[in-house]
């Protein structure tokens, strides 16, 4: 299983055809205490870069973008009833949601581990 | 709110070194460099504000010596009269008061805290304004008044369930304070103006001090194991859950004292029918609102889901309407409550207790219901 990361602070883990999408640990400790998550519908075509998903601080709301198109198939509802999750374990415990992957090819884009820790040093 | 002009390199109040030595989280907040949050995050700062005693740097707020030239501070009480609608005159020596300066139209300029020194008025008022209500000082009162900025003191907030036993062993006076006390009381032995006041709901005090002692004051403040720092972001969502204003956002100059819900600090000797009524800067406009009421009015907003709604957001009166009928001025998580909180303006046909209303976030419209605030209740020591 691979694992991809986007400049906006998410990962994915491609799995065959489907891929795993969260928010980076990185992202979750500048982010602060999560206290809500809104997630995509199941069956939700998403296109590549459009917010997919609210992640919301004490103090702030961001957006979760699609980091890659396709057909959301699993969401984690674990999270939307515990968003302190995203704080304790974002690489793990805390994914967001699943995507059936529309065009690998968008997975060109994306930056292995050691390009990702580059972009947040 | 931040108020910054980039080119401009950002001010240090006295507790800086302090913030970062501590693991700081530091941004620009107007036009100072100041922690939101520390390494414990805003959630916890929050509630361990609620359940033991937080420590706050607000030195970046200003704090201002108003003094008669006849040097009888009743002077400078009738001076500052005339650019506030409370009761300045009748507040007594040791005493501190919630105040507005309002302008011509009626809208507010700024809030501000008000205290009797018994030889002078001390003055606190907001970071972002500091500079505008010198100038609106000077410009009204100079005649009556010397207008002091006390640019050489810091100011650090003690509050929380456990501030009067902590402040107790640095200053047995403490205990004996009620809300809203105010005066000079040595602190570890450092001459400070202490009240018994805050911004977070809790009792708590404020604490005036000269800054080349701040650090040391705060150091033996956070040396209690009781005491732990607190950033602005906790000050935030204190401050919301307590149903307090924050100026610029629930509070400015297109709303009036009445249209905020302020008016419980208008003392009825300035309101209409009182002896001192009006002769303040937008009397006509305010004591209108307390004959004839405001048009519209500052509540507060319960969303019913787990979302927050946030400042900006518009408000509607039903699930469809197209045309909004207010918004949100502030609106966030609050900690203790474990659920969204907001306040915001609604017509006041529609601001009654329990009315829903909704507002429309990402799209979506959110079901809200109108609370009582503080949405925490208070603990001042009265």
């Amino acid at each position: 299983m691979t694992t991809l990361f986007t400049p906006d602070h998410e990962w994915l883990h491609i799995d065959g055809d489907v891929a795993t999408i969260g928010i980076t640990d990185y992202a979750q400790s500048q982010l602060g205490d999560v206290v809500f998550v809104e997630l995509p519908k199941v069956g939700r075509t998403l296109k590549k870069a459009e917010a997919a998903a609210v992640v919301e601080s004490v103090k702030a709301a961001s957006d979760v973008y699609a980091p890659i198109s396709g057909e959301v198939v699993e969401v984690n509802e674990t999270i939307t009833a515990e968003p302190a999750l995203v704080n304790s374990d974002a690489a793990g415990k805390a994914w967001f949601f699943k995507i059936r992957i529309a065009d690998k090819s968008e997975l060109g884009g994306l930056m292995d581990e050691a390009a990702y820790k580059a972009h947040t040093a | 709110m931040l108020v910054r002009d980039d080119l401009t390199p950002l001010k240090r109040t006295p507790l800086h070194g302090l913030h970062v030595s501590l693991g700081a989280k530091m941004v620009p907040f107007a036009g100072y460099d100041m922690p939101v949050q520390f390494p414990a995050g805003v959630l916890r700062e929050h509630l361990h504000t609620r359940s033991n005693a937080g420590l706050f740097d607000v030195s970046h707020m200003g704090q201002i010596a108003l003094t008669a030239k006849s040097g009888r501070v009743a002077d400078a009480a009738a001076a500052l009269e005339a650019l506030v609608p409370q009761d300045i005159v009748g507040l007594p020596r040791g005493r501190q008061r919630y105040a507005q300066f309002t302008n011509a139209d009626g809208g507010i300029l700024d809030d501000l805290m008000v205290a009797n020194l018994g030889w002078y008025l001390f003055l606190v008022v907001n970071a972002a304004c500091r500079e505008a209500d010198e100038a609106h000082l000077r410009a009204h009162l100079s005649d009556a008044c010397v207008i002091e900025p006390l640019t050489d003191r810091a100011l650090i907030a003690l509050q929380g369930p456990k501030a009067e036993a902590v402040l107790a062993k640095f200053c047995a006076e403490a205990p004996a304070m009620r809300f809203m006390d105010a005066g000079p009381r040595k602190v570890t032995g450092i001459d400070c103006v202490v009240s018994r006041s805050g911004y977070t709901g809790e009792d708590g005090f404020e604490i005036s001090v000269p800054a080349d002692r701040a650090e040391e004051l705060a150091r033996a403040l956070l040396a209690d194991a009781d005491v732990q720092p607190i950033g602005l972001g906790a000050r935030d969502s204190l401050r919301l859950e307590a149903g307090l204003c924050l100026y610029g956002h629930d509070i400015d100059t297109t709303t009036t004292p009445l249209e905020a819900a302020l008016e419980w600090s208008v003392q009825k000797i300035r309101r209409p029918g009182g002896a001192r009524a009006g002769g303040f800067l937008g009397a006509e406009k305010i004591l209108a609102h307390f004959a004839d009421g405001a048009p519209r009015r500052r509540v507060g907003l319960r969303p019913e889901g787990r979302a927050p709604v946030r400042e900006g957001a518009s408000l509607f009166a039903d699930e469809t309407g197209a045309l909004p009928v207010g918004k949100v001025t502030s609106g966030g998580f609050g900690p203790t409550l474990s659920a969204p909180v907001a306040m915001g303006y609604l017509p006041t046909a529609l601001a009654a207790p329990d009315t829903r209303v909704f507002a429309e976030v990402r799209g979506q419209r959110m079901p809200l219901r109108l609370a009582a605030t503080p949405f925490v209740k208070n603990t001042y020591k009265r």
